[in-house]
């Protein structure tokens, strides 16, 4: 599965939204309705799938859905 | 003049049905809701039976997200309810007048038992580097579910857990009482859930010699008061109650189903698991909840056991009715609706408050089933087998805990 697919399918389980709502520009928080604790499963979440770890530092700047595009793109060279 | 407290919704989770009503139709005609165990593979466990919840959809009563949140003892909490929210007829959420005057307590045996045991395996295999969910620790406490019923209904005021394991639930309703009673608030979501029909429970209470092994008939292994009972059955699911402040009831309109009148509660002092053998604990917690009420034994009509079905609880039981109502104690009915739904743990208080005031509603007292063979030494009228329609004008209600904690409730016909 393409990689943008896999982190929007990760998105919508993990913050219970409609597939239409993960748009590039949506804010996890504010548009999406996540709250800290959402935050840090989805994260743990894009961790487990694409094998990788996401350090707190970076997790802290991943605040829409084409930031985790973007990040997800670069840890893993696709 | 203390303020009165009345009942004014109810709402079951049940190994019989996912209602009232409908749990209520299925006690009364004796019918048993435990079965083989379904939810994991039992097979080689000691004891293979349960009365295991299976039909509840969680998302037809808490928000999609939530449920994923949430432990499976919330999910029954929250769906109890909010059926005994609707029936009492209150607007979701409360307004900001009404929130704050509104509260919770639950009573809670084991919390989220099913989320710990998930859970541990992976911090046991990865250690640091293991990834438990920020929800763990939420799913865990007992208190999370008083929390989002606070959350959920807009009820802001008094807000505690009591995790006094089998006794849990009788004592959330009495102590829901006290808080009415004491003016620190007009409207109390109270009761218990549990949600904790595991393997390590199996194996807990079966190193415990409490549970029933009668595995090859499951609808007859919760026999209370009979001669061949051979422990209790573990079961889950939750029970609430609306108490309200007798005033609020009538400002609102809302329909009175009985009054809560009196609460006991005593400890044996005794032992962790086994009772008191001369029934000391149980005798002064139902002559403290009668003292509470105002009322004398003979004022009582029946008693909803705790009659969990092990040798040593429904014989202690039987004696101490036998001391409290003396030479009454022959012509009281005392029946346990564990024989149909088994043992909730911490939810069972709620449930059997529930009944207790489905019995004073329709004046008909549920039967104790599977009863087969007397035992001599349990020798009162256990409502044999059959439910019995009659004069049912007060009802008390017993539940008893290990850790020998006990909690007794009175409930009574609510009259102007």
């Amino acid at each position: 599965m393409d990689v943008k697919e896999k982190v929007k399918q990760i998105i919508c389980e993990q913050l219970s939204v409609a597939e239409e709502d993960v748009v590039p520009e949506a804010s996890f928080v504010d548009d999406l309705g996540a709250d800290s604790l959402d935050l840090v499963e989805m994260i743990m979440a894009m961790e487990e799938a694409f094998d990788i770890s996401i350090a707190d530092e970076d997790a802290e700047k991943i605040k829409t859905v084409q930031d985790a595009w973007n990040y997800v793109i670069t840890r893993t060279g696709n | 003049m203390q303020r009165r407290v009345v009942v004014t919704g109810l709402g079951l989770v049940t190994p019989l049905a996912i209602g009232v009503e409908e749990t209520w139709r299925r006690i009364l005609a004796g019918e048993s809701g435990i079965r083989p165990i379904q939810k994991f593979d039992a097979s080689g466990y000691k004891t293979r039976i349960a009365g295991e919840v299976l039909d509840l959809n969680a998302e037809d009563w808490l928000p999609k997200k939530q449920v994923k949140r949430l432990d499976v003892f919330i999910h029954f909490g929250v769906a109890a309810t909010r059926m005994a929210w609707e029936m009492a007829g209150l607007p979701t959420p409360l307004d900001g007048r009404l929130g704050p005057r509104a509260g919770c307590i639950m009573g809670v045996g084991l919390g989220g038992l099913q989320s710990l045991e998930e859970t541990i395996p992976q911090v046991a295999a990865k250690g640091p580097e293991s990834r438990v969910s920020p929800f763990f620790i939420p799913k865990l406490i007992g208190n999370m579910l008083p929390g989002v019923v606070s959350m959920e209904f807009g009820a802001k005021g008094p807000n505690t857990c009591l995790a006094t394991a089998c006794a849990a639930g009788t004592h959330a309703v009495g102590e829901a009482m006290k808080v009415i009673q004491r003016g620190a608030a007009d409207i109390m979501a109270c009761g218990g859930a549990e949600a904790v029909v595991t393997p390590t429970t199996l194996q807990g209470f079966g190193s415990a010699k409490a549970i029933s092994t009668r595995n090859d008939d499951p609808a007859r292994a919760s026999r209370p008061f009979d001669q061949d009972r051979d422990g209790f059955v573990m079961s889950e699911g939750s029970g609430v109650l609306i108490l309200e402040a007798l005033e609020s009831a009538q400002e609102r309109g809302a329909k009175i189903l009985a009054e809560i009148v009196g609460y006991g509660l005593s400890s044996d002092g005794y032992h962790m698991t086994a009772p008191d053998p001369e029934g000391d604990g149980y005798i002064r917690c139902m002559n403290m909840a009668l003292a509470d009420a105002g009322i004398r034994p003979e004022e009582v009509d029946y008693v909803n056991a705790h009659g969990t079905s092990t040798d040593l609880n429904d014989l202690t039981e039987t004696k101490a009715i036998k001391a409290v109502f003396g030479g009454y104690a022959g012509k009281l009915a005392v029946s346990s609706t564990k024989s149909m739904i088994g043992h909730m743990l911490g939810a069972t208080g709620g449930v059997e408050a529930a009944f207790s005031v489905l019995a004073i509603r329709d004046q008909v007292m549920p039967p104790t089933i599977n009863y087969t063979t007397p035992d001599p030494e349990c020798d009162l009228d256990y409502v044999p087998n059959q439910k019995r329609e009659g004069r049912v004008q007060r009802v008390l209600s017993n539940s008893f805990g290990f850790g020998g904690t006990n909690a007794s409730v009175i409930f009574a016909e609510y009259r102007p």
